[in-house]
C-alpha cells in the first residue's frame, strides 16, 4: 500500500480495531465524519457505534473517562481534534492517567492512547499549531511518540495502542497528506523508544522528529551538496522514552551535534538532549551543540507562522555554526 | 456489579418519610419550553410586544443583518481564492447575532468566540480589522477601544474570562455587562461549567449568550447534551435562562434587553437563541458528510433576513427601504475594508517578538536579532517563508 501519513493512522486504527475488540475509538467528530481530517474515516461502519464514538467538546472528559476505560480493560484510542486542545487534558494526563501504575503499585494501569495533530504549517486559527511535545515529555508515566513517515507511524501507532502504559501520539499534521511511500499491508510494529536514523555520515549528527524531519532532511542534503561532507540525521520517533544509545552512538562518531525542533527554545526537548549529550558522550564533543527550534513566543497566526518556523536555511546555519565552531541561529 | 433495587417497592411507597424516586427527583419537562417569538414566519406578529424601536432603527437592524450576509459571502469566495484563511460563516444567525449585539449598551463588552461579524462591527470593531483577522494578523486583536475580546478559538476559553472581566465591573460598581457570546457545543467544556458557576455565586453581570445553530462541526446539539436546552442549563447553578426564537431579531432584542436589565443587578443569565447554521462550519467543513439537505432546506424557509423583511412589510416600513441600494452599501464598504486590509503594512519580523512580556527580556532579544541577522544573509529564506505551499 502507498499510503500517506493520515491514511497510516487510519490503516493502524483498522488494523488495531480488527486485532482487539477492546480497542474503542472515540473523540469529537471523528464518527460520524472520520474526524476534521479524515483519520478516522470508516472505522464506525466497520466497527459499529458502540465502539466507534463521537463526544461532546470536552477535553478534559475524553482524556480522563480514557483512563477509567483503560483501567477497567478497554484499549481507548481517543482523538483530540488538535494539539492546541490538549491543555485541557493536562491535569487528567497529569493527575490521573500517567500515575494509576504508580499509585496502585503496579496493580492497575491506563493503557490509553491520544492522538492529536500538532505542529504549524498549515494556515489554521489561533490555537491550532502549538508544538508543546516537551511539556508533555517532562511528565513521568507518559510517553510522547511523534512519527514523521508513513511507516512509521502504522509501526508506532500499533505499538502505543498495545503499549501497556499512556501514550501521547502526536501526529505532524503539515505532513499529514504532504508525501507517500510504501506501507505495508500487514500488522507490524515499531518498537516506543528507539530512534532511525535516516542518513549515516561521518561530520555531524542532526537530531529532529516529526514536523521538522522533511526542512531537516533538506537542509542536510543541501549542505552535504555544499561542503562535500557525510551528515547523519536522526529522526527521535519516540520523545519519552528517550533513544539514548542510538545518539550517544552517533555523537561518538561525529563528534558535533545540532538539533531540530518546532516548538520554543527555552525549555524545549532540544535542551534535554543537550543535557543528555552532555552526561554520555561530552569527552566526544568537538563543538558546541546548536538548537534550531522556533522561537519564544507563541506560534503566530498564519499571517508570521512561516517566519517562526525553522526552514531549511535557518537549519543550515545552524549546522554551519557547528562545523565551524562559531555562533549561528 | 451491586443489586438492583426495585424503587416501586410497597415497603418504599408505603413509608411516610421515604417518596419512590420518581417523586423526589426533579425531572426535566417531557416538552421543549416554549421558545419566545414575536414575529412567526410568516412575519406576522404581535403588536403589543414588538419592542419600542423607531422605524430607522428597525431598518437598522436590517441593515446589519445584509451586512452579515455580504461579510460571509465574501468572506467565503476570498478564502476560495486564497486571499485568506479559514472562516466561519454565520449565515442563517443574522438575526441572532445582530439582535444581541444591538441590544446592548454602550459601556458593555463582547466576549466572541467567532461567528459573529457584525457583532463585532456593531461593537465599533473597523470591518478592515474583521478581514485582517481573518487573514491571521494579530494587530486586528488591538480591540480594547470597541469593548471586544479577541475570538476565543479554544471553546470555552473566554467563558472564566468573561466571568472575570464582569465581576471586576461588579466590584467597579460599574454600569455595564459582559455578553459572552458562545455556540451550543461550548457548555460541554469543563471551562464554561466552572465560569458559569463561578458568575452564580459572585454574581457576576455576566450575560451568557448561547447560539444554539443545532451543530458543533458535526454533532448535532443531541450529541452536546442529555439535556433539551441549554437555557436550562443555568437552573442547577442558580441562574435564570431564556429560550429565544434565533431566527426572529425582534425577540432576540427584547429577550437580550430584558436579560441585560437583569444581569446589570447581578443576576447571570443564560440566553439561548434557537438558530440553525445554514453554511458549513466553517470553510474547512463539509457538511454533506453529517445533515441532509432537506433539513437545510426547511431552515432556508425560515431563513431571519426574508422574515424580518416580511415584518417590515407588514409594518408598513419597507416602503423606506431600497434593499439593493443596501446590499450595494453594504458591498461598498466590504470593499473598502478589503482594500485597507489589502494596504495594511504589518511590522517586519519584530512583530512576532513584541508583546510576550511588557519588557522584552534579553534572551527573546537575541533571538530577534539573531533572526534579523540570518535574513540579512540568507535571503533565500523568504522563498521558504512566502512561497512554500500551504494547507
Ligand atoms: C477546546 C476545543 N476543542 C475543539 C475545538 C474544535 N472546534 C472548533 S469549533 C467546534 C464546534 C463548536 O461548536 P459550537 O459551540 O456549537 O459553536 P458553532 O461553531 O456551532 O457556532 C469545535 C469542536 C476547539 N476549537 N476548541
Amino acid at each position: 500500500m502507498n499510503a500517506t501519513i493520515v491514511e497510516s493512522v487510519n490503516d493502524a486504527l483498522h488494523t488495531a480495531m480488527a486485532g482487539d475488540e477492546n480497542v474503542v475509538v472515540y473523540g469529537e467528530d471523528v464518527a460520524e465524519t472520520g474526524g476534521v481530517f479524515r483519520a478516522t474515516q470508516g472505522l464506525k461502519d466497520e466497527f459499529g457505534p458502540k465502539r466507534v464514538l463521537d463526544t461532546p467538546i470536552t477535553e478534559i472528559a475524553i482524556a480522563g473517562s480514557a483512563v477509567g476505560l483503560a483501567m477497567y480493560g478497554y484499549r481507548p484510542v481517543a482523538e483530540i481534534q488538535f494539539s492546541g486542545f490538549l491543555p485541557p487534558t493536562f491535569n487528567q494526563l497529569v493527575s490521573m492517567a500517567s500515575r494509576i501504575r504508580w499509585r496502585t503499585r503496579g496493580e492497575m494501569s491506563a493503557p490509553m492512547v491520544i492522538r492529536a495533530p500538532y505542529g504549524g504549517g498549515v494556515r489554521a486559527l489561533e490555537h491550532h499549531s502549538e508544538s508543546l511535545e516537551a511539556a508533555y515529555a517532562h511528565i513521568p508515566g507518559l510517553q510522547v511518540v511523534v512519527p514523521s513517515t508513513p511507516a512509521d507511524t502504522k509501526g508506532l501507532l500499533l505499538s502505543a495502542i498495545e503499549n501497556p502504559d499512556p501514550v501521547l501520539f502526536l501526529e505532524p499534521k503539515r505532513l499529514y497528506r504532504s508525501f507517500r511511500e510504501p506501507v505495508p499491508e500487514e500488522e507490524y510494529t515499531i518498537p516506543l523508544g528507539e530512534a532511525a536514523v535516516r542518513t549515516e555520515g561521518e561530520d555531524i549528527t542532526v537530531i529532529s522528529w516529526g514536523s521538522m524531519m522533511p526542512e531537516t532532511m533538506a537542509a542536510a542534503e543541501n549542505l552535504e551538496a555544499e561542503r562535500d561532507i557525510s551528515i547523519e540525521v536522526i529522526d527521535l520517533r519516540t520523545i519519552s522514552p528517550l533513544d539514548r544509545e542510538t545518539i550517544v552512538e552517533s555523537v561518538k562518531k561525529t563528534g558535533k551535534v545540532a538539533v531540530v525542533h518546532e516548538g520554543p527554545k527555552t525549555g524545549g526537548f532540544a535542551a534535554e538532549l543537550v543535557a543528555t549529550i552532555n552526561e554520555d558522550a561530552l569527552m566526544y564533543l568537538e563543538a558546541p551543540i546548536e538548537r534550531v527550534t522556533g522561537f519564544d513566543v507563541p506560534i503566530p497566526m498564519l499571517g508570521m507562522e512561516d517566519y517562526y518556523l525553522p526552514n531549511p536555511p535557518r537549519i543550515e546555519e545552524g549546522l554551519k555554526a557547528v562545523l565551524d565552531g562559531g555562533a549561528g541561529t | 456489579m451491586g443489586e438492583v433495587v426495585d424503587h416501586t417497592d410497597s415497603r418504599i411507597l408505603d413509608g411516610n418519610t421515604s417518596q419512590s424516586i420518581a417523586e423526589c427527583t426533579l425531572t426535566e419537562p417531557s416538552e421543549l419550553p416554549p421558545r419566545y417569538q414575536i414575529v412567526d414566519e410568516d412575519g406576522t406578529y404581535d403588536p403589543e410586544r414588538v419592542p419600542a424601536l423607531t422605524d430607522d432603527e428597525l431598518i437598522e437592524l436590517y441593515r446589519w443583518m445584509v451586512l452579515q450576509q455580504v461579510i460571509d459571502v465574501r468572506m467565503v469566495k476570498l478564502q476560495r481564492r486564497g486571499e485568506m484563511g479559514t472562516y466561519a460563516s454565520g449565515r442563517g444567525q443574522e438575526a441572532s447575532i445582530v439582535g444581541c449585539a444591538y441590544a446592548l449598551e454602550e459601556p458593555d463588552w463582547l466576549f466572541p468566540y467567532g461567528r459573529e461579524a457584525t457583532a463585532l462591527c456593531i461593537q465599533g470593531m473597523p470591518l478592515r480589522d474583521l478581514l485582517l483577522y481573518w487573514r491571521g494578523v494579530e494587530d486586528a486583536n488591538k480591540q480594547r477601544a470597541n469593548r471586544t475580546f479577541p475570538p476565543a478559538i479554544a471553546i470555552g476559553t473566554h467563558i472564566p474570562v468573561g466571568v472575570g472581566f464582569s465581576w471586576g465591573m461588579a466590584l467597579d460598581d460599574a454600569d455595564s455587562i459582559s455578553a459572552l457570546y458562545h455556540g451550543d457545543g461550548h457548555p460541554s467544556t469543563g471551562e464554561y461549567q466552572a465560569g458559569m458557576n463561578l458568575a452564580s455565586v459572585m454574581d457576576t453581570p455576566t450575560l451568557f449568550y448561547c447560539q444554539n445553530n443545532g451543530y458543533s462541526i458535526s454533532a448535532p446539539f443531541e450529541r452536546q447534551t442529555g439535556a433539551k436546552t441549554v437555557a436550562q442549563k443555568g437552573i442547577a447553578y442558580g441562574l435564570n435562562g431564556i429560550r429565544v426564537d434565533g431566527n426572529d431579531v425582534l425577540a432576540v432584542y427584547d429577550a437580550v434587553r430584558t436579560a441585560r436589565a437583569h444581569v446589570a443587578d447581578g443576576n447571570p443569565t443564560i440566553v439561548e437563541a434557537v438558530t440553525y447554521r445554514l453554511d458549513a462550519h466553517t470553510t474547512n467543513d463539509d457538511p454533506s458528510l453529517y445533515r441532509r439537505d432537506e433539513e437545510v432546506d426547511r431552515w432556508e424557509e425560515k431563513e431571519p433576513v426574508g422574515r424580518f423583511e416580511r415584518f417590515l412589510r407588514q409594518r408598513g416600513v419597507w416602503d423606506r427601504v431600497d434593499p439593493d441600494e443596501i446590499r450595494e452599501e453594504a458591498n461598498a464598504e466590504f470593499d473598502r475594508a478589503k482594500e485597507a486590509a489589502d494596504a495594511y503594512e504589518s511590522g517586519g519580523v519584530e512583530e512576532m517578538f513584541k508583546y510576550v512580556y511588557d519588557e522584552t527580556p534579553p534572551e527573546l532579544e537575541r533571538q530577534l536579532a539573531e533572526f534579523e541577522q540570518f535574513l540579512d544573509e540568507r535571503p533565500d529564506a523568504y522563498d521558504f517563508i512566502e512561497h512554500r505551499p500551504k494547507g
